[in-house]
């Protein structure tokens, strides 16, 4: 008990310091990559907990996919991100206050209380014993059956996001040379090519 | 003592602060705004998955799940948005998102 004790504060500790620094940090870069080490650690937090699968999805969908956008936005924005940041602290008296006042909320209602310890073990889909099932498969026997209708919305919402960003990115240039394929297939010498007799002497 | 479900969710509650504070503090630049908004996802998946192993029900995992595809698919769709606010404006300060003021 005493090793997974260790991991939770070495990876909550680094989790929230490291969130703390992705809204302090001066350079977008450096918030960016701080949210990747966040995200790190939040996947070590899903893995103490037991959510094996989900603990990889997050390295692989966030890391691999969301912060490494984020980081190539940040880059492809010849944006003055010093002068965006002048007069920050103007609002951080109100928004500390804020804060505090909604951390000491969710700590005393949600962690403050212990939860009736009867609750447990009374869900539809128990989490069947790891020795028996993996965590990826008993995931994969609940989403396929259970809760197939979520999991298809679950990808309609993916392939709507999917045509949303690229007929919001889409642009058609004018001016630019384009290859026309057909065009070029359908380019015979008659088409191509024209022949002009000039007689000597006169030009054309 | 032993880490159980308290802890869990004192840690994703201070993340989801963090999250909210983040709003505040970067006002200004959209790109940090939805980093403090994709904290504040991962604060909520931190939650679902705790309680998923408090009371051993594998369903929580699954909203966790449901959750990361639509984070996913609010980030993409937010910096897509982002990049065509640059394109046209030149700029992506919150305050020249005026262009609909009547």
């Amino acid at each position: 008990m005493g090793l997974q004790a260790l991991f939770f504060y070495l990876f909550a500790f680094v989790a929230v310091a490291s969130a703390f620094m992705v809204i302090a940090a001066r350079n977008p870069v450096h918030s960016v990559l701080f949210l990747i080490l966040t995200f790190f650690n939040a996947a070590g937090l899903f893995l103490l907990t037991g959510a094996e699968f989900l603990a990889m999805i997050l390295l692989v969908v966030y890391i691999g996919a969301v912060a490494v956008l984020f980081l190539f936005v940040v880059m492809m924005l010849d944006v003055d991100f010093a002068e965006m940041k002048a007069g920050a602290l103007e609002y951080a008296p109100i928004g500390a206050l804020i804060g505090i006042i909604l951390v000491v909320e969710l700590i005393v209602v949600l962690a403050g209380n212990s939860f009736h310890p009867a609750a447990a073990g009374t869900g539809a889909s128990l989490i069947p014993p790891v020795t028996e099932r993996t965590n990826t498969a008993a995931l994969g026997d609940v989403l396929y059956t259970d809760f197939i209708f979520y999991f298809q919305i679950a990808g309609l919402v993916l392939l709507v996001a999917m045509i949303g960003a690229i007929v919001l990115t889409l642009r058609h240039r004018e001016n630019i040379k384009r290859q026309d394929i057909s065009r070029q297939v359908a380019r015979t010498p008659e088409t191509a090519v024209k022949v002009v007799k000039v007689k000597p002497g006169q030009g054309i | 003592m032993e880490i159980g479900l308290s802890h869990y969710l004192t840690v994703s509650a201070i993340l989801f602060t963090i999250g909210i504070f983040g709003i505040f503090l970067n006002r200004k630049n959209v790109i940090v705004i939805l980093m403090s908004v994709e904290l504040i996802l991962l604060a909520v998946n931190l939650n679902m998955v705790a309680f998923s192993m408090h009371l051993n029900d594998i369903v929580g995992q699954v909203f966790a799940l449901l959750i990361l595809t639509v984070a996913a698919a609010e980030a993409a769709i937010g910096l897509a948005i982002l990049v065509v606010f640059y394109r046209n404006r030149g700029s992506i300060a919150v305050e020249d998102v005026n262009m609909m003021k009547g």
